[in-house]
């Protein structure tokens, strides 16, 4: 089995960070799956097997974006400029770059120093299942 | 910058560190009702209203052969704290001070999170809210007045529960002084009360201020929905030369979507 994921020793790495490499690892993998279903379905001629792959295809759709959308909420430097590309009309290019000058001046309600998302919450979100 | 205009106070980085983890650590025992009901969101201060998926027949406005219907929502409600620091004492943090004055910090922490469990336990009924405990159609039981007579209490409560269709796990959720008299008890034999209770249950005992009373619940999900709109967070209201005036806030509904998956008790 692999540990792939870590750059830095395991052992030294807190708990959130290891299940921060885990997830990045997961994104990883399903945008590549969904890279190759793209060619496969780009060169088979067969519908049944089209069908097949393109449900496939669409499973991995689904993973990828639930990968990313835990890796935003726990990052909120990340989330506060993918917040200002994603789902924007216009340029993409022009998104980023003012997504990224915002999150640098703290915008968002995202303050430096502060380990909240980048809502400007306290990120205490559901406590159902922790200890008292 | 959004509404809470944080990048407005004058407030180091440090200051809002220490705000922002003392808040979250005074936030965390007392916020009961999250430990117990299905968490959606948050959405975002603009989210103004739950979608309660039900209809009102409503007048057209003109014409024949048309019928017109109205969507139901539940709009949110918000709750605020508002509490004030002395700009000297963030000073003093600044400084590197490791005992800075935060009760007012404390003391807006507690009643928000005091409010949040009152609206979700025993309802709102202004803001449109039905609470666990008053939506549900069992009758109350009783605690007893002896916590010996608690395991058969809750056992009753959980079979009521039962036997409407509704599975577990269960939790118990405890006003402050039933749960002090819990855990302070141990049965005869020397078994504690609160090991007992947690094995009839199988769930959590949920130390839960604002709750008066018990009441036992399904965690199984699907039953109890609370909606965060703005989670709890801290926001700048104004400052003088004295203090630095704060709030602790948030958005949010809550809606009671399967009543017989709770039971109350009552002391």
């Amino acid at each position: 089995m692999g540990f792939d994921q870590y750059h830095e020793p395991p052992e030294e790495l807190p708990a959130e960070t290891r299940t921060f490499a885990r997830l990045s690892a997961s994104l990883e993998e399903e945008a590549q799956a969904i890279g190759w279903y793209q060619q496969r379905l780009a060169v088979e001629p067969d519908a049944e097997a089209r069908a097949i792959m393109e449900d496939a295809q669409g499973e991995e759709f689904k993973h990828f974006s639930m990968d990313l959308e835990f890796l935003l909420r726990r990052t909120p430097r990340w989330r506060a400029i993918a917040k200002g590309v994603l789902f924007q009309d216009g340029d993409i290019v022009e998104h980023g770059e003012a997504a990224e000058a915002a999150s640098e001046e703290g915008g968002d309600g995202d303050v430096e120093g502060s380990a909240g998302p980048g809502d400007g919450s306290l990120g205490i979100g559901s406590l159902k299942g922790e200890n008292q | 910058m959004n509404h809470l205009l944080r990048g407005h106070a004058p407030l180091s980085d440090s200051n809002w560190k220490l705000l922002d983890e003392e808040a979250r650590e005074r936030l965390h025992g007392p916020l009961a009702a999250r430990r117990l009901v299905d968490f959606s969101g948050p959405h975002g201060w603009e989210h103004s209203a739950t979608n309660l998926g039900r209809v009102d027949k409503v007048t057209p406005p003109n014409g024949k052969g048309v019928t017109a219907l109205r969507r139901q929502v539940l709009p949110l409600v918000e709750l605020r704290a508002d509490f004030a620091i002395s700009r000297a004492e963030l000073r003093d943090d600044d400084r590197g001070a490791v005992d800075v004055d935060l009760l007012a910090l404390d003391e807006a922490a507690r009643r928000i999170a005091l409010s949040e469990n009152v609206a979700v336990f025993h309802g709102w009924a202004k803001a449109g809210i039905g609470g666990i405990a008053e939506s549900s159609p069992i009758k109350a039981g009783k605690l007893g007045r002896n916590v010996e007579d608690y395991p058969r209490s809750v056992a009753r409560a959980v079979d009521a529960i039962r036997q409407g269709g509704v599975e577990g796990p269960f939790a118990l959720a405890l006003g402050p002084d039933e749960y002090t008299r819990v855990i302070e008890t141990a049965e005869h034999g020397g078994y504690p009360l609160f090991d007992h209770l947690a094995k009839i249950l199988d769930g959590p005992i949920v130390w839960s201020p604002g709750l008066k009373g018990a009441v036992v619940l399904s965690l199984r999900g699907g039953d109890f929905l609370f909606e965060s709109g703005q989670d709890l967070a801290i926001g700048y209201d104004s400052h003088d030369g004295e203090s630095v005036y704060l709030y602790l806030e948030e958005s949010f509904s809550f809606v009671v979507a399967t009543p017989e998956a709770a039971a109350p008790l009552k002391s």
